[in-house]
């Protein structure tokens, strides 16, 4: 585990600075964009007086460094600006119950991808070069290439119109039927990336030494399946657990938005059509600091998993 | 990847010198010999065939209604119907493409190829404090969620751009409807694409550096633009072409997306995304599910072809690449 702390503490030091970036770029944007958000929030019809005094109020007439400043000051006190759109509503109270539902969703839909694509894949890897090998490849590559925008209606076209099986959309919670299709939809190109990893590395390991040796010492099938071929293959998953966190955050704006799921997905589609700059800030923000943390917290848990693996300052990048 | 005899890949190095082929060519003709390869580059063809001479190809105008057959199933006038202002479905997703089209090409340019090229060569070649900072700024955008930023950049800034004067006279320069919309989507896409491109060309320019040839250039005086175009970029484009290929279905799909959200191509200009947000309301669903299928197929399938052509280009170009 030599170069490991230092390394974790260099990626810890690193994250903050990100973070930074962002927040500035994001701010930066955000004013940089036509009309300010109080000119927008009052419509066409506003009194000027009005206006200048609101602004004023907002602290929206000073300059963008020190407008950026007391953005920072107030988010380090957990404030992250009021929403212009509800109005007198901190963000944080929007935003909180939104990233539950959006968690639980993705929570799911992340044992979906990976309780699916593990089996799926390791069936693939034992079927190579026979006939279903490339239908089953094929396959996976069409899942992954049908994005969720398109899935979500494909499949209230057939659940809900055709078959009559599930309401249209909504929410209530993961033990209600309500969450198969956004569930569903979302994890569709997770599966397939997953169950194509998983091929490929089982396939590799199928072809080492100490596989033929478990099976030759008499060790039945699926044995040999579980403790020497699966342990070894599915190690490079961890990686991607980050990757298909993020594809399954990109998915939910599209189903929560479709199905009506009031998550941060829809959220973020609302506040982008009100123009609520504050929201929309606030919400990359927090993304950004989960994607970052969730690439932190893979790698280290891909070090500790394989002992093999340095972080040696000098081979990194 | 199809397991070739001995023979024949000897054959194939025996063969190489005396026809003159480049290591390209040689990757070209594995690539046709490849029969989903072939179909999926045929697909793109024609697609980006259909794109670029939409005006000639496309039957109708996008924006020509005949609103006396308002969401129509398809008829010999109107070959996969009509929508709901009463325009040329067919139409419509043939201009479509050539959105498509558009900031794929841009985007596969400039973030793709300038940048991602450009700035890995430059960070692995020059070294030092050069590559710390452009591999510091690399991992900056890495660290980014991509879609997100890329809708608030989109947001805020759209009509800040659509209003650059400069773009709208190339909009009618060009004949290009919606021309600042797709620079605002390209060039946001860029800032996104190079990375990836970047760090491999970087890695693979490091390692070149210490190969003899390399030695050797330097000391028989080759000039620095020699050494990046004539000896290093030769030896990096297998990988250009891989992540690039691999980059395209991502591309496409974000425009489509951007779109669909609202924050991409604006109306009347044609884009998938607009189409599959129209289509995939379930009141438009019940009433015409055309609506939603049509687009639907050509992106699943453009997509899917792009996958497949990556695919096959990584199975090629990367010695073990399995």
């Amino acid at each position: 585990m030599q170069g490991f702390f230092p390394y974790l503490v260099r990626r810890l030091l690193w994250a903050p600075v990100i973070l930074l970036a962002v927040s500035f770029i994001a701010f930066t944007i955000t004013r940089l964009g036509p009309g300010d958000p109080v000119s927008v929030a009052m419509g066409q019809f506003r009194d000027q007086e009005v206006l200048e005094r609101v602004r004023a109020e907002k602290g929206l007439d000073k300059p963008l460094i020190e407008q950026y400043g007391i953005y920072l000051k107030n988010l380090a006190h957990g404030d992250l600006g009021e929403s212009y759109v509800y109005k007198n509503t901190d963000i944080g109270e929007l935003i909180f119950p939104k990233m539950w539902v959006s968690a639980q969703l993705g929570l799911v839909a992340l044992i979906i991808v990976f309780s699916v694509g593990i089996p799926l894949g390791t069936f693939a890897a034992l079927k190579q070069g026979e006939r279903a090998d490339p239908l089953s490849i094929g396959s996976f590559l069409f899942l992954q290439s049908v994005p969720v925008l398109i899935m979500v209606p494909l499949m209230q076209y057939v659940f809900v119109l055709k078959l009559h099986w599930l309401p249209t959309g909504g929410w209530d919670g993961i033990f209600d039927k309500r969450i198969i299709m956004p569930a569903l939809a979302m994890s569709m190109g997770g599966i397939a990336g997953v169950a194509r990893i998983t091929r490929a590395m089982t396939l590799n390991v199928l072809g080492e030494d100490y596989v033929r040796t478990a099976r030759a010492k008499g060790l039945r099938e699926f044995t040999v399946l579980r403790r020497h071929v699966a342990r070894n293959a599915l190690l490079p998953l961890v990686t991607i657990i980050g990757i298909s966190l993020v594809s399954l955050l990109e998915g939910a704006f599209f189903a929560e938005t479709l199905l009506g799921i009031p998550g941060i997905g829809r959220f973020s589609f609302d506040s982008v059509h009100n123009r609520d700059y504050d929201a929309m800030m606030a919400l990359t923000l927090i993304i950004a600091t989960g994607f970052i943390l969730a690439n932190i917290v893979v790698d280290i848990a891909y070090t500790l998993i394989d002992p093999r693996i340095r972080y040696d300052s000098r081979k990194s990048g | 990847m199809t397991v070739e005899s001995p023979a024949e890949v000897a054959a194939e190095k025996v063969a190489q010198p005396s026809r003159g082929e480049g290591p390209l060519r040689i990757a070209l003709g594995r690539l046709l010999r490849k029969k989903i390869a072939v179909a999926a580059l045929l697909f793109i063809g024609v697609f980006y065939f259909c794109g670029i001479f939409a005006p000639v190809v496309a039957p109708k105008s996008y924006t020509a209604q005949d609103l006396d057959q308002v969401t129509q199933g398809p008829s010999l006038s109107h070959p996969l119907g009509t929508d709901r202002l009463g325009r040329d479905v067919l139409s419509r997703v043939i201009w479509a493409s050539r959105t498509t089209v558009v900031v794929t090409a841009a985007t596969l340019l400039t973030g793709g190829l300038v940048l991602a090229v450009g700035l890995g060569l430059l960070a692995g070649y020059a070294g030092g404090k050069v590559d710390t900072a452009i591999m510091r700024l690399g991992d900056v955008f890495f660290a980014l969620p991509g879609l997100p930023m890329l809708i608030m950049i989109n947001a805020t800034l759209g009509d800040r751009v659509r209003s650059i004067g400069l773009l709208t006279k190339l909009e009618d320069w060009l004949k290009i409807d919606g021309f600042p919309d797709y620079v605002l989507i390209f060039g946001a896409l860029s800032l996104f694409a190079w990375v990836g491109g970047a760090r491999v060309i970087r890695s693979q320019v490091l390692a070149l550096r210490e190969t003899e040839y390399m030695t050797a250039a330097l000391a028989m005086g080759a000039s620095t633009p020699r050494i990046l175009f004539h000896h290093l970029l030769p030896n990096v484009s297998n990988l250009i072409i891989v992540s690039l290929s691999a980059s395209l279905g991502s591309i496409a799909g974000t425009e489509i997306a951007l779109t669909w959200f609202g924050v991409g191509v604006q109306p009347p200009t044609p884009s998938f995304g607009a189409m599959l947000f129209e289509g995939g309301s379930i009141r438009s669903l019940q009433a015409e599910p055309m609506l939603l299928l049509v687009p639907a197929a050509v992106v699943a399938a453009l997509i899917f072809a792009f996958n497949l052509l990556g695919d096959a280009l990584t199975d090629i170009l990367t010695p073990h690449g399995r």
